[in-house]
């Protein structure tokens, strides 16, 4: 399985969860896990995907979703797995 | 799975605790580049760098993009060019036309430094090795980012006293001729006592002639995140204080590990160590210094600091050997004066002197480093310095280094401005007493009695 993170922060608005999961639908990219929480109306949402279907490369899947996050005003970012995995699990 | 809260973590390091990976590091042998002609041999040694480290780049880049890791800089280094240079060299002009080869090659790869101008002479000079010691000064005013390194002492072999005596005079005239730019030169030039054949940081490094032909090398840093750490055992016993760091130091490794892996396999080069050193830089709350204020210290430089200093560094190679299968390079902590803005203040204040700087390098991972002195300090007393270096080094088994600037035109009191990751520092006072008769001896100090382990 080839899992990256996704993390959205910024302003709550209507739509937030919708246009990401339409972006990774239309991509191929499959959601594993979705945690989403509102602190001091600033939204956090963090989105565990699979992407082994996906034919685009993690570069361009972060480029994109970046480029998704301005125009809703929001600051998204796509991690590999790997880091957290590395930095947490012995 | 990964939890939310491990996620969070990892993510606030990076963006408010600014953890990074100082820099990948691909090690290039130019053994294979050795020839008698001059052109040909600079011929050859641009074209090795650019076919190995042609993608180090941008293979750095997508690893950054990957991971959410900032990868700060990608460098090369080289096998020491006294040695590569040693058959073909007859003067320092020819010597001087190799560092602007490196200069252009590293150039042409988009790395930010390169380094291997070097010598090791721990024990004493060949000719080309004092050819290449004395054609330091116009290789570093003549190229931007080359760096160069010389080895004048070991445990196994003690130290070359007339390399220590040669280098405070190079210091000198390597200042001279970068006075223009407050003495920069003096900043890609480091004296080494057991320096280590495969550190990634500069100015310091080199590939050993006992390393393989390419090699990547790693160092992670991430100082803030220690101070962070830290920040939340405030009052708590020493056992805490330990445990702490040991635990960040492994998290922060094991990013260093994972990138390393990532380098080696993209770019088909063997994977050779993490350098887990805590680097900082100018950047607020990247400090060194601010780890030991945050340990209790008012302020770095006070009395208990070199005991604070000695638990970190001790505490972050308990927690990277663990993280990591090769742990190399310096490994600990650095203390540069001008790249540390906890360092800077203290300096400007006069609560760290150059004394305690002494006191705290036979504790820390390196020496007396990006040290501002004053551009009338005499070159003995630069040799004095460094011999009291290298003798830390020595005795202790440690590596230990001198990268003092005497700032020419400039004194006590006075700033001097390097830019960029090498920060700015006060002009630090040195001790006026004279040295002159006693580095002016010549010969070598005999390796130390613990040397003897055969």
């Amino acid at each position: 399985m080839d899992k990256i993170i996704i993390t959205v922060v910024g302003k709550d608005r209507v739509g937030i969860i919708a246009k990401v999961c339409i972006y990774l639908s239309e991509n191929n990219i499959n959601i594993l896990d979705i945690s989403q929480t509102i602190v001091s109306g600033y939204f956090n949402m963090i989105v565990i995907a699979d992407m082994t279907a996906c034919e685009k490369s993690y570069e361009t899947v972060d480029d994109e979703l970046a480029a998704l996050g301005r125009d809703m005003g929001l600051v998204i970012t796509a991690q590999r797995e790997g880091i957290f995995t590395a930095m947490h699990r012995i | 799975m990964i939890d939310l809260h491990e996620i969070l973590e990892t993510n606030k390091m990076i963006s408010h605790d600014l953890l990074d990976v100082r820099t990948i590091t691909m090690g290039i042998s130019l053994l294979d580049c050795i020839d008698s002609d001059p052109d040909r041999l600079c011929k050859k040694i641009y074209n090795k760098i650019v076919r190995c480290a042609g993608r180090l780049v941008e293979t750095g880049e997508i690893i950054s993009h990957n991971y959410g890791i900032p990868i700060v800089n990608k460098r090369v280094s080289v096998t020491p060019i006294s040695l590569v240079g040693a058959v073909a060299c007859r003067t320092t002009e020819d010597f001087v036309n190799i560092a602007k080869t490196l200069d252009r090659a590293a150039e042409k790869v988009g790395i930010n430094f390169i380094g291997g101008y070097s010598a090791l002479v721990s024990k004493g000079m060949t000719p080309a090795e004092r050819l290449l010691i004395e054609s330091i000064p116009q290789a570093l005013a003549q190229t931007n980012i080359v760096c160069s390194s010389v080895n004048v002492g070991s445990t196994r072999t003690g130290i070359d006293m007339d390399a220590v005596r040669l280098m405070g005079t190079i210091i000198k005239k390597t200042a001279e001729l970068t006075r223009d730019r407050d003495s920069l030169g003096c900043a890609k030039l480091v004296v080494f006592c057991n320096a280590p054949d495969d550190n990634p940081f500069m100015a310091g490094a080199f590939h050993g002639v006992t390393e393989g032909d390419t090699v990547i090398n790693v160092g992670v840093s991430g100082p803030g995140v220690v101070r962070s750490a830290i920040a939340n055992v405030k009052g708590e016993s020493f056992e805490v204080l330990c445990e702490t760091v040991k635990r960040t130091a492994f998290k922060v490794t094991r990013v260093g590990q994972l990138v390393a892996k990532e380098a080696s396999a993209m770019l088909g080069v063997p994977f050779g160590i993490v350098d887990l050193s805590l680097a900082p830089t100018p950047a607020v709350g990247d400090s060194v210094a601010d780890i030991l204020e945050e340990m209790g210290l008012e302020q770095v430089g006070a009395p208990g600091t070199t005991a604070a200093l000695a638990i970190l560094n001790d505490q972050v190679k308990k927690g990277g050997v663990m993280a990591s299968s090769y742990v190399g390079g310096l490994s600990g902590a650095f203390i540069p004066v001008s790249e540390d803005r906890g360092m800077i203040n203290a300096a400007e204040k006069g609560v760290l002197t150059l004394e305690k700087l002494e006191a705290m390098t036979c504790v820390c991972s390196v020496g007396l480093d990006m040290i501002a002195i004053p551009g009338d300090t005499p070159d003995t007393t630069i040799s004095g310095i460094i011999a009291d270096e290298a003798a830390i080094g020595m005795i202790n088994q440690k590596t230990t280094a001198v990268r003092v600037i005497p700032v020419i035109g400039k004194k006590v009191g006075d700033k001097a401005e390097f830019g960029g990751l090498l920060g700015w520092a006060p002009i630090m006072p040195v001790n006026k007493a004279s040295c002159a008769d006693f580095v002016s001896r010549g010969g070598r100090i005999p390796a130390p009695i613990h040397s003897f382990k055969n």
